[in-house]
C-alpha cells in the first residue's frame, strides 16, 4: 500500500458514487437514453455534461503542470490517428452496450448489488478481455515469425 | 440519493433527475481529475480492469485499488440506495453474457469505453476518442432500435 493506491481507491469510490447518483447503474436509464425513437431519457447526456464540465478544465490545467503530484510523469495514450481497430472495436462495444445497458464501469459497480445480470455481464466482459489478449499474442507471434528469415 | 418521490409533477421529476445526473457526472469528472492530477493516470475502466487481471502488467497494485474503490462504492450504494442497482425489467441471461463479451472485446480493440474515451478522451480533446464515442453511441442506439423492432426487452 502506498499513496498512489489510496488515490486510486478514492477515485474509484467517487466514480462509483457518481454513477449511482446519476442513475447510470440502472441499465433502464441508459437504455432510455439510447432509445432515441421512444420515450427518450436525456439523463446520460447530463452525466456527460457534468463529467466533462469538471474534467475538461481540470485536464487542461493539470496537463500543463510538469508532472502529476505523486508520479514521475503523466501516463497518457498517444494522440494518434484513426485506424480500423478503433472504429471496429468501438462499433462492437456499442452493440454490446445497447444489448444490456451496462458498460465496464456500471457493470463492475453493479456487481456489488449481487444481481445475477451484473455478475454475468462482468464475467463475460473479462472473457472478452482475455480473448482480445489472445488475439494480440497471436498477432505478435505471427509478426515476429514473419520477420525472422 | 433518496428515491424520487412520485408526487412531483412529471416536469419536476425530470428536472430533479437531470440535476442529480449532472451532479453525479460532476463526481465522475472529479474522480478522473483526481487520478490524473495525483497519479498521472487516465480513468479508463476497461483498460484498467484488463491490465489488472493480466499477470504481465508491471504495476497492477493501483489498478486493483481503483477496482476495489469502485466495488466499495457499489457496496455503499447497495446499502444506502439498493434501488439504484436493481434491474427493471430483467432480460434473459444470455443477453447479458453476449453483451459482456462484445463490450469486453470491443472496448479493448477500440482502446476504450465511455469513461476513457467519452469522458477523459473528450476532455483531452482527442480526435480518436471523439470518433470512438460517436461510433459507439451510433451502434448502441442502432442496437436498441433493432432489439425493439425484434420485440426484444429493451
Amino acid at each position: 500500500m502506498n499513496r498512489t493506491h489510496l488515490a486510486a481507491f478514492l477515485a474509484g469510490l467517487l466514480f462509483a458514487l457518481g454513477l449511482g447518483l446519476s442513475g447510470m447503474t440502472q441499465p433502464a436509464v441508459v437504455l432510455g437514453f439510447l432509445d432515441v425513437g421512444g420515450d427518450w431519457n436525456p439523463a446520460l447526456m447530463a452525466v456527460m455534461a457534468g463529467a466533462i464540465g469538471v474534467n475538461l478544465p481540470a485536464c487542461q490545467w493539470l496537463l500543463r503542470l510538469p508532472r502529476p503530484l505523486w508520479s514521475a510523469r503523466f501516463h497518457l495514450p498517444p494522440h494518434g490517428g484513426l485506424d480500423r481497430e478503433l472504429v471496429a472495436g468501438s462499433a462492437l462495444f456499442g452493440i454490446g452496450w445497447g444489448l444490456s445497458g451496462y458498460c465496464p464501469g456500471t457493470g463492475i459497480v453493479a456487481v456489488s448489488g449481487g444481481g445475477l445480470p451484473a455478475i454475468a455481464f462482468t464475467l463475460s466482459m473479462v472473457a472478452g478481455f482475455w480473448l482480445f489478449k489472445r488475439r494480440q499474442v497471436a498477432l505478435f507471434h505471427r509478426v515476429t515469425v514473419e520477420d525472422v528469415p | 440519493m433518496a428515491p424520487l418521490t412520485p408526487d412531483h409533477t412529471a416536469m419536476t421529476t425530470t428536472a430533479l433527475a437531470l440535476t442529480t445526473a449532472l451532479a453525479g457526472g460532476g463526481l465522475i469528472g472529479l474522480a478522473a481529475a483526481l487520478l490524473l492530477g495525483l497519479n498521472g493516470r487516465i480513468f479508463g475502466v476497461s483498460g484498467i480492469a484488463a491490465a489488472a487481471i493480466d499477470p504481465e502488467t508491471p504495476d497492477r497494485g493501483w489498478r486493483w485499488a481503483l477496482l476495489a474503490g469502485m466495488v466499495s462504492g457499489g457496496a455503499l450504494l447497495a446499502w444506502l440506495a439498493p434501488e439504484r442497482l436493481q434491474l427493471q425489467p430483467a432480460q434473459p441471461l444470455w443477453l447479458y453474457l453476449a453483451s459482456g463479451l462484445a463490450v469486453g472485446y470491443g472496448a479493448r480493440l477500440g482502446a476504450g469505453c465511455p469513461s476513457g474515451h467519452g469522458i477523459c478522451g473528450l476532455s483531452r480533446l482527442s480526435l480518436r476518442s471523439a470518433v470512438a464515442t460517436a461510433v459507439f453511441m451510433a451502434t448502441s442506439m442502432g442496437t436498441v432500435a433493432v432489439m425493439k423492432r425484434l420485440g426484444g426487452q429493451p
